[in-house]
């Protein structure tokens, strides 16, 4: 087990470093002068220096466009990047580690509540369709299913805007806060922000649940197929005792491993839904810093991704052998 | 059902087997009793001979037919139209093409990036204004003001414009079609260029094994783990810095979209060859000595087919919408040409979202048909060419 873990951090961090490496020459793409039309109005008004410019383009090495000078730009980054460095935002003028710290939690409670609402509601469901497979039921919620997972993420938005929030008027359009309302107590203002949260978390919910029944559909359906299933039934038990104790049990060997590999990518934020509905968690942050070429922290938020999504494979693969004992890791 | 006794039978078989199964508790392998009673029995060797495709012969008919063998490749269409969702999906698809291809032959009144410049609406705008009137008082009077458009934009619809104009007075409808060449050509060639790497990529790594499976597959572990829209993001950046000319910037957003699309293809591909490697068959090819691209194209590609047809039309949805959501983000098609994301990222400005459905309702409504629509019928598909499925 052990030796396993340690296998698969060594892969992660040879996967870790692919990426940085990809992103990296991607980014070193962008014409030298890019950077410097792109911050000449910040550096006109005293929000960035020269300085501070320059010095992010040594340590990025872009002055130098030759191949040797990518490399050693490149390393220069990975040197600081390993001391814990990720180097200073030009668009935010802060760190960007800290910049990312602050901002991942309201991304990661929006996302949680949306995932454990998911979780509640589509397992259940996602049982009955395949206990009743190809009954009326199971046809409904399989084109509901169908349906939303053909959603695309901004249109969804833009419609639930539309009808909840500009049509009824029961939630605000945008934003995480009303600043025209100056709360006397935290408990209104946490309520305001809460209010705010309603329909994009609706909608997180709505593009997620689609995915996530269809694959428990599927999983019960190939657990139902096995042969303990025919033994339990053929022993005379109860069909209740059959689905709720032998089948789901099983049900949920594989949704518990793909619900461990979520759980990191729940602080990645959503970019798109974070931008129509102007929340400001990471996913909005990073789209602000992309569309403006901020260097520093496209390469920091690339590189927190990617780690969230080695840790959640390895999770899920971890898991995987935890909760089924038949599962050897090698 | 014990696994000895399935192998030896063909797909349309373990097909009646689990009806028997479901309807009698007779063992598997065990042939299925007929009806004794007549009007049954009569609908059953009607339903057996309609499935199995040979005669059947009735009762006192002691002619010999011959066996009608059934081919693969029609068992599965047999199965795929019998399914409604399956068919719904494909004359949604038909449809679209027919929308997005012929549509604009047939309806050519105007154009991809045609400004309507007859003169728009007239837009009645009010100022609650106060004056000093000659008697010394203040008077409070709404000063209306009358503005008409200098272009036919914003229009709702009507008969000149079937569903309006956008803000910059191009008619919606037209729009629509020209879009639609856009996301359903995108979606068909990325799936095509990404299925061609990945089968190249995956078959060398599952058939060779060992090295040459060590390095691709920590290739496709890079590229797996790369986050997609920040990538893409970067690469619409790199365009806007250096100045690419934006009809080109579509091909250039195919060749991305490849690039960073094909890990899961070529993820699958190699899975199914490791196995299909230790199947019979391919030992007896090996004992046959056929030359390895013959063991290749001629027995493993063809048994990756079936679940390769399959992924693909899947993640023909799958592009559709991706390519949706970075035209809406300004990376894709970007503005004047038509492009259905494009088009709903007129919501970014407020007074569109909230008075102007038909600039960005349609669109999206296209979007999720031609979605739906690979959906059904890749869900079809695997059910028709999945033997393990009932029906």
């Amino acid at each position: 087990m052990v030796k396993y873990i340690l296998k698969r951090i060594l892969l992660s961090v040879f996967i870790l470093f692919g990426v940085s490496l990809i992103t990296y020459f991607l980014i070193r793409l962008m014409p030298t002068d890019y950077i410097d039309n792109k911050y000449a109005a910040q550096i006109a008004n005293g929000s960035v220096t020269m300085e501070q410019v320059h010095e992010i383009k040594t340590i990025y090495g872009i002055d130098d466009n030759s191949f040797g000078g990518i490399i050693k730009g490149y390393f220069s980054w990975l040197g600081n990047t390993l001391q814990g460095n990720l180097g200073i935002s030009f668009k935010y003028t802060r760190p960007v580690g800290t910049v990312i710290a602050e901002n991942m939690w309201i991304s990661f409670w929006m996302a949680l509540v949306a995932f454990v609402l998911q979780t509640v509601v589509a397992i259940p469901l996602g049982v009955t369709c395949a206990t009743h497979q190809y009954s009326k039921r199971d046809y409904t919620l399989t084109v509901a299913t169908l349906a939303l997972i053909s959603l695309p993420s901004f249109f969804l938005s833009a419609l639930l805007i539309k009808v909840f929030a500009v049509d009824l008027g029961w939630f605000p359009v945008q934003g995480l806060v009303d600043a025209s309302v100056v709360h006397a107590t935290p408990i209104s203002e946490w309520g305001d922000k809460i209010h705010h949260l309603l329909l994009p978390m609706l909608t997180t919910l709505l593009l997620s649940i689609g995915g996530f029944l269809r694959y428990t559909r599927t999983n019960t359906l190939e657990v139902l197929r096995a042969d303990y299933i025919r033994t339990a039934r053929a022993k005379g038990l109860q069909e209740s005792v059959v689905i709720g104790k032998h089948a789901f049990r099983n049900t949920l060997i594989p949704i518990v491993t793909m619900m461990a590999g979520i759980l990191p990518g729940l602080f990645g934020g959503m970019m798109i839904l974070e931008r129509v509905f102007a929340i400001p968690g990471i996913g909005y942050m990073s789209y602000e810093a992309l569309m403006n070429g901020d260097v520093p922290f496209i390469m920091g938020y690339v590189m927190f991704v990617s780690v969230l999504s080695v840790i959640g494979t390895l999770f899920s693969d971890l898991m995987y052998s935890v909760v089924d004992p038949r599962v050897k890791l090698t | 059902m014990s696994d000895e006794i399935n192998k030896n039978l063909s797909a349309e078989q373990l097909d009646s087997l689990a009806e028997i199964e479901e309807t009698a508790g007779i063992p598997a392998g065990v042939p299925a009793p007929l009806y004794t009673d007549g009007a049954r029995a009569e609908a059953e060797e009607e339903k057996i001979r309609e499935e199995r495709g040979f005669e059947v012969p009735a009762d006192g008919d002691d002619t010999v037919y011959e066996a009608k063998e059934i081919s693969p490749i029609r068992m599965v269409i047999k199965r795929f139209f019998r399914s409604k969702l399956s068919v719904i999906g494909l004359v949604l698809i038909i449809a679209l093409f027919l929308f997005s291809f012929l549509g604009p032959v047939v309806y050519s009144r105007w154009g991809e990036t045609e400004v309507d410049e007859s003169p728009g609406r007239v837009i009645a705008t009010s100022v609650l204004r106060s004056y000093q009137g000659p008697d010394g008082k203040i008077y409070e009077v709404y000063e209306v003001k009358l503005d008409q458009y200098q272009n036919n934009k914003y229009a709702y619809p009507d008969k000149d414009h079937l569903l309006g104009t956008d803000d910059k007075g191009m008619d919606i409808f037209s729009r629509l079609m020209y879009g639609g060449r856009i996301s359903l050509m995108l979606g068909f060639i990325v799936v095509f260029m990404t299925t061609i790497i990945g089968v190249a990529l995956g078959g060398l790594a599952g058939y060779f094994g060992k090295r040459v499976d060590q390095i691709i597959m920590r290739v496709i572990d890079v590229f797996n783990c790369i986050p997609g829209l920040p990538i893409m993001l970067i690469f619409g950046v790199l365009l806007s810095a250096w100045d690419v000319p934006l009809q080109l910037r579509i091909y250039c957003l195919m060749g991305m979209m490849t690039l960073f699309g094909w890990a899961g293809t070529a993820r699958m591909v190699r899975g199914l060859i490791l196995s299909l490697r230790e199947q019979d068959y391919m030992v007896a090819a090996e004992a046959m000595g056929f030359s390895a691209g013959r063991k290749i194209f001629k027995h493993l590609i063809p048994n990756v087919m079936p679940q390769l047809i399959v992924a693909m039309t899947l993640s023909l949805g799958g592009v559709i919408l991706q390519e949706a959501a970075l035209s809406w983000l300004g990376i894709g098609v970007p503005m004047p040409y038509a492009a259905w994301g494009t088009m709903i990222s007129m919501t970014n400005d407020s007074n569109i979202l909230a008075n102007y459905f038909n600039m960005w309702g349609p669109p999206g409504i296209l979007i999720i048909l031609a979605v739906l629509a690979f959906n059904f019928v890749g869900d079809g598909l695997r059910d028709a060419m999945d033997p393990r499925m009932k029906r």
